[in-house]
């Protein structure tokens, strides 16, 4: 467990050593060049957290607050300056839970939902797993009928998984293969479905409307269900993230963030205005395209890494 | 597309010629939220710095200062350096290279390469060219299988390769193939991969090194943030960019990557993916694309695809009909059906100098759904309603819902709807661009 433990810890700080280094030093460079605080250092720190994506409002805010500390305690010690930012970013992360309680219901419905590209297939396949190692009898429902050749792409990490998949053809009704896919996991007693959508911009009502139908499909044959509707966000992405967030919770009310491909560069700060504005929770993060390469979203350790 | 940035931006300027003279201040202050609009559009902060201080320099010359509309010259100004950012002129493929022409497609996992190569290879289709596609991502589960897909779809072949492949063994087989086969460009798709994949970028560079291709072009997702200038960067150091294809515009993406990836790697965009389907796919033209950030609106591509996609015939009749005011709603289907082919109405109306910019002028734009709505009411009616839906009352409605399965309000709505359109045709005919520009705010 302690092996375990250290391992994800490191992989996670390797995975974010770049957003470490890009914000960390910045603002370690930023202090150890002055011992007093000045203008100069606000206008360093705002880029330092404008290029790791929180946005300029986030930014203008945070930076707000540590000034306004720092004017309280009446103290011009540069050194404070990382320490307060660090707990007021933490501060807004914290209660954001991590992972979920599968064991609620039975079958446990997650949707996933998101734009195009952002990991939604894999990070299925990486749950899967995730929950077929503790033992638990896992269903994939094959949603994306749109894309070419996704129904394939759900297969295999179906067999990786060592999970069924239900399918129909490719141009078919969405709804209707999670309706299908539910009645199977209901009749087999199968404790987790996950189903797979077709990635779609949130901007598309017409997308829109179909993912809230797939959704009242599943209220009305499970009532409870969907138990979450997990929100796929890609971390290279910018302040559009705020209006995925926004546009996909006012359609399939989601219960919580799943943040991948933080094994690049990208900071993935725009979670942090994210969860600000519209107190989504963070659950999982991504860290890699492996079937373990998903891991449950801990703020302090996010934090921690990240400073 | 980029509406957020222009209405952001039109915020500003409308302040801007508020002022009768302009000071230091106004323009200082002016500069200031253009900045704070370009970081909110995830223009890369240097970039954006850069950006304003050279037009302060600009701005604050006297020409600017002291002639009669500062404030239109200094939007002038934005407008020019926007598009000088973004490469200034349009940059086309190479098509002078000894065919086949090897283009490579390159970028992070979920840009939408796959997608892209399918559509590249449409594109150079309907231009009378032999495109020949090649799956190189043996890494994402069923990724060659999506290219055989769309190759199939449009009729264009794909090199047969396996997942258990080397994409260095796939790319060099294919492009012999190719050669044999009298192609003329070779699509390359790879794997999606980190720029920090040391493994992963050494096998791109040894595809390069061995086919050599004529375009390597960088696939990147328009929604990309702040980090879009590293990962470019490092594409271009690592295997040497021709290029960028912007993908996903057609959402709501500010586009900070369209203004800042030209000024960081000095490599043009060259194209922009504006849906999911495989014809949403343009060549880019910069300066257009300013006019349209600015909302200035883009008539010259919305002219060159009216050509491409309208019935001439049709749309003389039409003119006809308008200068009479008969436009009656049988054109308005007619009108709906071809206005369609051309793309999605949102980004019609965006190229339409002003239009985009109307509150609620979006609201109007029917998606697929209405428009089967609208035509079987439409189909409902008597040809002396659809000639003159005054005569529509409150029976006739009803009778009309019921037969077109809808309801009464979708026939209120379909008629509103009628009556707006042809208000807003007759701005368009009767004062000429005239007409058009009393309802631009950019031009009051
Ligand atoms: N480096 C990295 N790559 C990831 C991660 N998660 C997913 N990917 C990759 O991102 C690409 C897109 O992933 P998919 O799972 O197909 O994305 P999707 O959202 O299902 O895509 P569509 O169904 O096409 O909308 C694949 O190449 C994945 O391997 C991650 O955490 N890190
Ligand atoms: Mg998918």
């Amino acid at each position: 467990m302690a092996e375990e433990k250290k391992g994800l810890f490191q992989r996670l700080k390797e995975g974010l050593s770049k957003t470490h280094k890009g914000l960390v030093d910045k603002v370690d460079q930023a202090i150890l060049g002055r011992k007093k605080i000045d203008e100069g250092l606000y206008d360093e720190l705002e880029e330092i957290l404008v290029t790791s994506d929180l946005g300029v409002q986030t930014s203008y805010k945070l930076i707000e607050r540590v000034r306004e500390r720092l004017r309280r305690g009446e103290s011009d010690d540069a050194a404070l300056v990382k320490k307060y930012l660090k707990e007021e970013i933490l501060s807004i992360l914290k209660g954001t839970g991590s992972g979920i309680d599968t064991r609620r219901a039975k079958p446990f419905v997650i949707m996933v939902v998101g734009v195009n590209g952002v990991g939604k297939t894999t990070t299925i396949g990486k749950l899967a797993s995730r929950y077929r190692g503790e033992g638990r009898s896992v269903l994939l429902s094959a949603g994306d009928t749109f894309r070419a050749a996704a129904v394939e792409q759900l297969e295999v990490w179906g067999e990786r998984s060592g999970c069924g998949v239900i399918k129909h053809k490719e141009g078919s009704d969405p709804s209707a293969v999670l309706f299908d896919a539910l009645k199977a996991a209901q009749g087999r007693g199968t404790d987790i479905l996950i189903a797979d959508t077709a990635g779609r911009l949130h901007t598309k009502t017409n997308l829109m409307e179909e993912l809230k139908k797939t959704r009242r499909v599943v209220e009305r044959e499970a009532p409870g269900a969907p138990h979450e509707v997990l929100l796929v966000l890609d971390a290279t992405t910018g302040q559009n993230a705020v209006s995925q967030a926004k546009l996909f919770k006012e359609a399939v009310e989601i219960t919580g963030i799943v943040l991948t491909k933080l094994d690049g560069t990208a900071k993935g700060g725009v979670v942090i205005s994210i969860v600000d504005e519209l107190k989504i929770p963070v659950k999982f993060i991504g860290i890699g395209e492996g079937v373990e390469d998903l891991r449950p979203f801990e703020p302090s350790e996010f934090v921690e890494a990240l400073f | 597309m980029f509406d957020n940035l222009s209405e952001r931006l039109n915020i500003v300027f409308k302040k801007l010629r508020g002022h009768g003279t302009l000071t230091e201040a106004n323009v200082q202050e002016a500069l200031k939220e253009v900045r704070m609009a370009l970081l909110e559009a995830d223009v890369n902060f240097r970039v954006a710095k850069e950006f304003i201080d050279s037009v302060k320099v600009k701005a604050m010359g006297s020409e600017v200062m002291q002639s009669l509309t500062p404030g239109q010259q200094i939007i002038k100004i934005v407008r020019d350096e926007l598009a000088s950012l973004m490469g200034g002129v349009l940059s086309p493929i190479d098509t002078s290279a000894r065919p086949p022409i090897p283009i490579m497609l390159v970028g992070l996992q979920g840009s939408g390469k796959t997608t892209t190569a399918g559509k590249l290879a449409r594109y150079l289709k309907s231009k009378g060219k032999r495109p020949y596609l090649v799956p190189a991502d043996v890494h994402r589960p069923a990724a060659i299988l999506q290219l055989k897909r769309l190759g199939e779809q449009l009729s264009i072949d794909v090199f047969d390769s396996n997942a258990g492949d080397d994409p260095l063994k796939i790319c060099q087989e294919a492009f012999r193939a190719a050669d044999r086969g009298g192609y003329d460009y070779v699509i390359l798709d790879t794997a999606g991969r980190l720029h920090i994949d040391e493994e992963l970028m050494t096998e791109l560079s040894a595809i390069k090194g061995s086919i050599s291709p004529s375009e390597i072009l960088f696939v990147a997702d328009s929604m990309i943030g702040q980090d879009a200038v590293n990962v470019a960067k490092a594409f271009d150091e690592r295997v040497g960019l021709t290029g960028v294809i912007l993908t996903k515009l057609d959402g709501d993406a500010r586009g900070g990557v369209a203004l800042s990836v030209k000024a960081v790697t000095g490599k043009p965009i060259k194209f922009i993916g504006v849906g999911e389907k495989l014809d949403a796919f343009e060549p880019f033209h910069p300066d257009r694309m300013a006019s349209r950030i600015l909302g200035m609106g883009d008539v010259l591509t919305l002219i060159e695809k009216a050509h491409e996609t309208f019935d001439q015939k049709k749309a003389e009749e039409l003119g006809q009909k308008l200068k009479k005011d008969s436009f009656t709603l049988d054109d308005f289907k007619d009108q709906i059906q071809q206005m369609r082919k051309m793309g999605s109405f949102g980004d019609i109306l965006g190229m339409i100098p002003g239009l985009g910019k109307l509150k609620g002028i979006k609201e109007m734009a029917p998606d697929e759904k209405d428009i089967k709505r609208i035509e079987a009411i439409i189909n409902s009616m008597t040809r002396v309603e659809r000639r003159d839906p005054a005569v529509l009352n409150g029976n006739r409605r009803l009778r009309i819902a019921k037969g077109s399965g809808t309801t009464v309000q979708d026939v209120n709505q379909l008629v509103k709807r009628h009556a707006e359109a042809r208000k807003m045709m007759k701005m368009f005919t009767s004062g000429g661009m005239k007409g058009l520009k009393r309802g631009m705010p950019m031009f009051r």
